[in-house]
């Protein structure tokens, strides 16, 4: 896995303790779209689903506030799409039986 | 709040219209996957909404980011108040919450 990759999965681990955390790279499907690094490289698009018991009470806009706000070094740099999930680990039991 | 002359037409634009959407291109020629879906999802519910192009204007380009303090674009307003991006819209649109949403702030859906 890239380094960016890597720095995502740190920070959201260390700061949400989730129960559960996907980070998928999305990159090359939007290959020779504009937010693609010159480099034409991965790590700039990622989709993350992330189950903590943390977003407890917090509705959507605050919960993909604050995985931005952990994230935003990683926003100003090379990555140019975040694509989230954020549930509690109820909501997702829901989801699955759903 | 910010020097940013954009501002003041964000403000504007959000006070004076039910329904914008900041997006990258125009709804009938948007620029980026994640607002082509969103217009979408408003399209299929019948929501009549402004769409303001930030790639028009770089100071619109930052000036929304800074405005919603969310560093992404598209950003849904509805009534003054800002919903999500195409995420939030997107799960809000397949749980029914959208259109609920919609009906309780009294914006007409078809």
């Amino acid at each position: 896995m890239g380094d960016y990759y890597n720095r995502i999965e740190r920070k959201l681990t260390d700061a949400l303790a989730p129960e559960h955390l996907t980070i998928e790279d999305d990159s090359h499907r939007h290959v020779g779209h504009a937010g693609v690094h010159p480099d034409g490289g991965a790590e700039t698009h990622f989709n993350v689903e992330i189950i903590s018991q943390g977003f407890e009470g917090q509705n959507r806009v605050a919960r993909q506030r604050q995985v931005y706000e952990l994230l935003s070094d990683e926003l100003r740099g090379r990555v140019h799409a975040l694509s989230l999930v954020t549930l509690t680990p109820e909501e997702a039991s829901k989801r699955r039986a759903g | 709040m910010s020097d940013n002359p954009a501002i003041a037409q964000i403000q504007e634009d959000v006070t004076s219209n039910d329904v914008v959407l900041f997006m990258k291109g125009t709804p009938m020629f948007p620029q980026c996957g994640f607002s082509a879906a969103v217009v979408q999802i408003l399209s299929q519910l019948g929501v009549k909404f402004k769409g303001v192009n930030v790639l028009e204007d770089d100071n619109l380009r930052q000036g929304i980011k800074d405005f919603t303090q969310w560093p992404t674009v598209p950003q849904l307003y509805v009534k003054g108040e800002f919903v999500g991006g195409s995420d939030i819209v997107r799960e809000m649109a397949e749980s029914g919450e959208l259109e609920t949403m919609f009906k309780e702030k009294n914006v007409a859906v078809a």
